[in-house]
């Protein structure tokens, strides 16, 4: 399957990232590389395989409902790019 | 109903409503942290709900269950095998990059809500209902709240949400506002979302079209976001209407796009920010098994479910022969509904008990805008009450008095009477003595009436009952006073 530089431009606005010509020439031949691979998956016969759809085979795995302590602030605040009155701060989004 | 009916009558509205409930857990969706509102900002947040590397979420229970809840009451066919799966979009408010939600496997599919419109019922499809997780809240600051920026508080992050997709039956703004109300009532029927918009519990976005009346094919639609009120609801699609019409109306086309209610301007304005073109690619969450739903916690579900408004509505129209109407009101919240059956157990006439909290109990409540709950007067001294009509210890309008007291001073009916020597005076020679005094007080009239004037009734009862403080038994003043005249 071919993959285009606009699918690759595509896929990294989705993922909000910025890419070079070199990066969106690379990423192109990467892409292509795993897409093939994915075709090669396509030729195995599976008409009698149920779809999975998670890596355990359980299910019916639940929590009660329950409240556990959270996180204390001074851990969230360390993962926080930055902080601003007990909020992340982020590069403004709307307007 | 609304303007454009009148004004735009050659068009016709096609809209489709999705409403987000948030279901009534202690704990989030796939995380034990605190669904409580109001708390500062990202304290009730863990590695699970922050989306942190190697957090596994697993599923709560309880929010399945409040789900299934509503599958069921709407009469909706309950998938037995469900799968989650992973909406990707990009947005701070979604540090996982995903929101947990249900795809091609939704619990629910199908069912109705009936509204009544003018007397009419006409019932709305579903299309499906599924679980999913919340997002954070965001705040666009300027400099002077430490931006230009984005502020994020994710303590609403991974809350459970049970959206409900109606489908595009509801044609127009008030059927729209109708759908919500009934939408909100059924879920704090069931007990599993607390209806409160204020606090975002509901919300409301809508798809909508229109198309000259009588055609079958649809216009090309817009979606409208954040619609945060009841009322809300029905003001911005009036106002979409208007703008689709206008632009039709001049030979225009309609653009898909999202919008955005903005209740201060009371406008709809584009949405700009959000992924310009909706690819979610969504594939089975692989960190969540899937679940399945058997007989037995069908059967579970079912039996948590209690008698439904309109259920509620029609036995109460049979059992105790009220107007339908009335019913209506009555059943309209489940506190007032017990409030109302609790005293209708307790009289003789529950009719008039029906009647009592329509206009005393209800109009009271208006007065100081609480809830029933907190009610001073509760069902059994509203009983006392009626009890002391039903045997002709006071008369209807003794009672409201009396009610006055109790509300405002608290005590018992019974009490309160014999305290203020409130009771009717049904003894025929007392009211025969106060008729002879009004009789003797006004000969003129009394002539008069004689003479034919016999809408002087009134006046010479009015005269009974002043002189007796409101206390003779009306139904005695009305005989012995026709007897004593016509003499």
């Amino acid at each position: 399957m071919a993959i285009t530089p606009e699918d690759i431009l595509h896929t990294a606005r989705l993922a909000n990232l910025a890419l070079t010509a070199e990066e969106t020439e690379r990423f192109s031949r990467d892409l292509e590389g795993i897409m093939a691979y994915v075709d090669l998956l396509k030729q195995v016969d599976i008409t009698d395989v149920l779809p999975a759809t998670c890596l355990s085979q359980g299910r019916n795995v639940f929590r009660e409902d329950r409240v556990v302590p959270s996180l204390a602030g001074d851990k969230i605040r360390r993962n926080a790019p930055d902080w601003y009155r007990g909020m992340f701060r982020v590069p403004r989004v709307i307007g | 109903m609304t303007g454009w009916d009148r004004n735009h009558a050659d068009f016709e509205a096609v809209i489709g409503l999705e409403i987000h409930a948030q279901l009534l857990t202690e704990s989030k969706m796939f995380c034990g942290c605190s669904t409580a509102y109001g708390a500062p900002p990202n304290t009730q947040t863990c590695p699970v709900c922050l989306g942190l590397p190697g957090a596994l979420p697993v599923a709560n229970r309880q929010a399945i269950e409040y789900a299934l809840r509503f599958v069921l009451a709407v009469g909706g066919t309950v998938n037995r095998r469900n799968v989650f799966a992973r909406k990707n979009y990009y947005y701070p408010d979604l540090p996982k990059g995903y929101q947990i939600s249900q795809y091609d496997q939704p619990l629910g599919e199908g069912g109705t809500i009936i509204i009544i419109e003018d007397n009419t019922a006409k019932s709305i499809g579903l299309m499906r209902a599924h679980l999913e997780e919340d997002a954070g809240k965001s705040f666009h600051v300027d400099a002077r709240a430490g931006g230009p920026a984005t502020l994020v508080d994710l303590n609403r992050c991974g809350v459970p949400l049970l959206e409900i997709v109606s489908q595009p039956e509801i044609r127009s703004p008030y059927q729209a506002y109708l759908f919500v109300t009934k939408i909100r009532q059924l879920v704090r029927y069931l007990d599993i979302c607390s209806g409160d918009m204020e606090k975002g519990a509901l919300r409301c976005d809508a798809n909508i079209s229109v198309r000259r009346q009588r055609k079958k094919t649809l216009g090309t639609r817009t979606e409208i976001k954040n619609i945060n009120s009841i009322r809300g609801v029905e003001r911005a699609l009036t106002r979409e209407i208007d703008r689709q019409i206008d632009i039709l109306g001049s030979g225009g086309q309609i653009e898909q796009t999202t919008l955005f209610w903005d209740d201060d301007a009371q406008d709809v304005r584009p949405m700009r920010g959000k992924e310009e073109s909706a690819d979610y690619r969504y594939f089975p969450d692989p960190d969540l098994p899937e679940v399945v739903i058997d007989d037995d916690w069908l059967r579970r579900a079912a039996k948590a479910i209690p008698e439904l408004p309109n259920q509620r509505r029609d036995r109460l129209v049979h059992e105790f022969h009220i107007p339908p109407y009335d019913a209506g009101v009555l059943t309209a919240e489940r506190p007032l509904a017990e409030y109302f059956e609790a005293v209708a157990s307790l009289v003789d006439r529950p009719k008039s008990a029906a009647n009592w909290v329509l206009t005393e109990v209800l109009g009271a409540l208006r007065e100081v805008s609480g809830n029933i709950e907190e009610f001073p007067v509760q069902p059994p001294q509203l009983a006392e009450l009626l009890r002391e009509i039903e045997v002709g210890n006071i008369s209807g309008k003794i009672a409201k008095e009396v009610f006055r007291i109790m509300q405002s001073e608290g005590g018992s009916a019974r009490e309160i009477i014999e305290r203020r020597g409130l009771q009717q005076i049904s003894d025929g020679d007392t009211i025969q003595l106060v008729i002879g005094q009004v009789l003797r007080a006004y000969p003129t009239e009394c002539k008069a009436y004689r003479g034919g004037k016999k809408k002087l009734f009134g006046f010479f009862v009015g005269e009974v009952m002043a002189r007796t403080n409101g206390k003779a038994n009306p139904q005695k003043v009305n005989e012995l006073l026709r007897k004593m005249l016509e003499d």
